[in-house]
């Protein structure tokens, strides 16, 4: 690349403005009181990590790494998820608490991203991770956790949809007893690929059946949660685990968020494939708002603590500020400021002082300012709900 | 994105009068002048829904955008593109094929084998899973120019009667997949507008039904 302008950053990074960053500290402070008080506990990780543990472990691709070598000579990335460093903390640090652990977190993300807009390159996401609890209850709680946050941060329309992996890899394994055609159907499904779907499937010569119900089986999405309902339970008849627990599961789920209110913001979908990586049960993406990507997802892994020699499952979430913040309807213009202005001089200096710190003692954003550092009055006091002048050269106060 | 309505993103030029018929099969109430008019943006009176035409190879990004909630789109033009939609049904119109073509003798001009096209990344996916490193060069129409005055080897491109390789006398050595139209879905909307987009899927599965019949 050429030489870079003054105003360029590497690519995919961006700065975040002060009328944005007052929105998105504003959205960090509601998740953190909710996750609070859902008993959840605050943690933070370094930004680095090593490529060989962190790196490997994490479901993004090594291409998407921000990868190089620390002054040791070692390869290290910068974190492309929380969910692999908590994973590291819960098998070590935390290894003697008492399960299930529940963790969260409000982090920057690093991925190296293709060349668009809407895609940077450094994001920052909230998340909560509640680890060394199998049951589909401990997947009830993320899942309503996940949209009460949503709720919360005031995005508008927050829909949820369900998929379970798990049952996805078995129900196909069970029905074509091959992996590499499992991989492939998945890796169909993931990519949203319908007609590829089919395709492959009419292209394996399968018994007719089987066939069909590999079809029938991605058609499933156009199904309401009734009709998945009772799909699945057709699928499940006479077969054995873990299918069945599986259902069971699910069957499980949807009951709980109907007791919790969310029976009409959910779609219940088992064709749901939205990552290629360690999700072992349930999964789950949250929507929203005006933005064409998801807001939040996440999801059952079951497998990923024993790669940090801590076997245990674990369930959580992770919402994307950077998705939200766009996908939430903000006024436009400038909102209208709450900060007051006390502008000075040299004789009323003392009064002033005393003046802006009771004034901030009552809770109000006051800026104190010499006049003679102003470089426009007029311009500089419009920013301001309010303006208080001590200029009288008597040295009392207007 | 608006909660009312349901944009439709259409691909102006060659496919747009197939897809336009296609719609009318599925019982969409489109107006007689739709295919004559150089709007761009054109609102139904009878059902919410709004139509937006672009270029073809545009489609995928007004969708992955939620620019557009669906679109119709060809299939070299979304594996070039690589986007974030729902491929929900085969429409079975435009249908083509993605070929390598070059001069009936080849000739080895270049050390390593140069390829002209539209489509680097299927070109270059092609050959790298053949387990060959070639030279693209990217190029934007009249790809047949390129072998004959000595551009490229051969070129990738989307071939349909195959007339314009005929009478530039260049043959077909490769057929690399078949191609046609398919129905796109933003993966968001899909979840905002399930039943409405539901609908408009199963009529177009119903309408596209009756064209492989017809076309068989």
């Amino acid at each position: 690349m050429s030489q870079p302008y003054m105003f360029e950053k590497p690519l995919g990074l961006r700065d975040t403005l002060p009328q944005a960053e007052q929105e998105i500290s504003r959205l960090e402070m509601i998740f953190q009181r909710e996750l609070q008080r859902w008993g959840y506990d605050f943690i933070k990780t370094p930004a680095l990590e090593y490529a060989e543990t962190i790196g490997r472990a994490s479901a993004i691709s090594d291409n998407r790494l921000f990868k190089f070598l620390d002054a040791e000579g070692h390869p290290v990335v910068l974190r492309p998820d929380m969910t692999t460093p908590i994973a590291r903390i819960a098998a070590s640090s935390l290894r003697e608490e008492p399960l299930p652990l529940r963790l969260a977190y409000t982090a920057d993300l690093y991925r190296s991203q293709r060349k668009e807009g809407g895609h940077p390159s450094e994001f920052e996401q909230t998340g909560a991770e509640l680890i060394g609890d199998a049951t589909p209850y401990a997947d009830v709680e993320v899942i309503s956790l996940m949209m009460s946050l949503l709720e919360k941060s005031g995005l508008a329309s927050v829909r949820l949809a369900v998929g379970h992996v798990g049952f996805v890899n078995a129900f196909f394994y069970d029905i074509v007893k091959d992996k590499e055609i499992v991989k492939h159907l998945r890796n169909l499904l993931y990519n949203k690929n319908d007609v590829g779907f089919h395709e492959y499937v009419t292209s394996l010569d399968l018994p007719n059946d089987v066939a069909k119900q590999l079809n029938k089986f991605v058609d499933s999405r156009r199904m309401n949660n009734e009709e998945t309902l009772t799909y699945l339970e057709s699928l499940v008849s006479g077969s054995a685990s873990p299918v069945q627990s599986y259902y069971r599961n699910i069957m499980e789920l949807i009951h709980l968020l109907k007791l919790d209110h969310l029976e009409d913001q959910i779609d219940l979908d088992i064709t749901l494939v939205p990552h290629l990586s360690y999700y072992t049960g349930f999964v789950f993406q949250g929507f929203g708002g005006n933005l064409g990507f998801p807001v939040a997802s996440g999801g059952r892994y079951d497998d990923l603590l024993a790669k940090f020699n801590r076997p245990c499952p674990a369930t959580g979430f992770g919402i994307r500020l950077d998705r939200l913040l766009s996908a939430i309807d903000i006024p436009a213009g400038k909102p209208a400021s709450k900060k007051c202005a006390v502008i000075y001089n040299r004789e009323n200096a003392g009064i002033a002082m005393q003046f802006a710190a009771e004034e901030r003692e009552k809770g109000r954003a006051v800026v104190l300012q010499h006049a003679d550092g102003i470089d426009n009055s007029e311009t500089f006091e419009q920013q301001f709900e309010a303006v208080n002048y001590f200029l009288d050269r008597t040295g009392i106060g207007e | 994105m608006s909660k009312s309505v349901i944009t439709i993103a259409m691909p102006k030029g060659r496919i747009f009068g197939d897809a336009c018929q296609l719609l009318r099969n599925a019982g969409f109430q489109l107006p007689d002048t739709f295919e004559t008019t150089r709007k761009l943006i054109f609102d139904l009176e009878s059902e919410p829904f709004r139509f937006i035409l672009a270029k073809p190879v545009d489609v995928p990004a007004y969708v992955e955008y939620g620019a557009a909630d669906l679109g119709i789109a060809g299939k070299d033009v979304l594996l070039e593109s690589g986007r974030d939609v729902y491929e929900m049904v085969d429409l079975g119109i435009s249908k083509c094929h993605m070929a390598v073509a070059g001069l009936p003798e080849r000739q080895n001009r270049h050390p390593f084998l140069k390829i002209a096209t539209k489509y680097p990344n299927i070109a270059s996916d092609f050959y790298r899973k053949r387990g060959e490193q070639v030279d693209l060069i990217a190029l934007n129409g009249s790809i047949e120019l390129a072998p004959i005055v000595g551009l490229a080897d051969a070129i990738v491109d989307i071939v349909s009667s195959g007339q314009t390789l005929k009478d530039n006398g260049l043959v077909e050595f490769d057929r690399l997949l078949e191609i046609s139209s398919r129905l796109i879905v933003n993966p968001v909307s899909y979840r905002l507008k399930k039943s409405l987009i539901d609908q408009i899927v199963e009529k177009m599965i119903r309408a596209t039904e009756g064209t492989k019949v017809g076309m068989d």
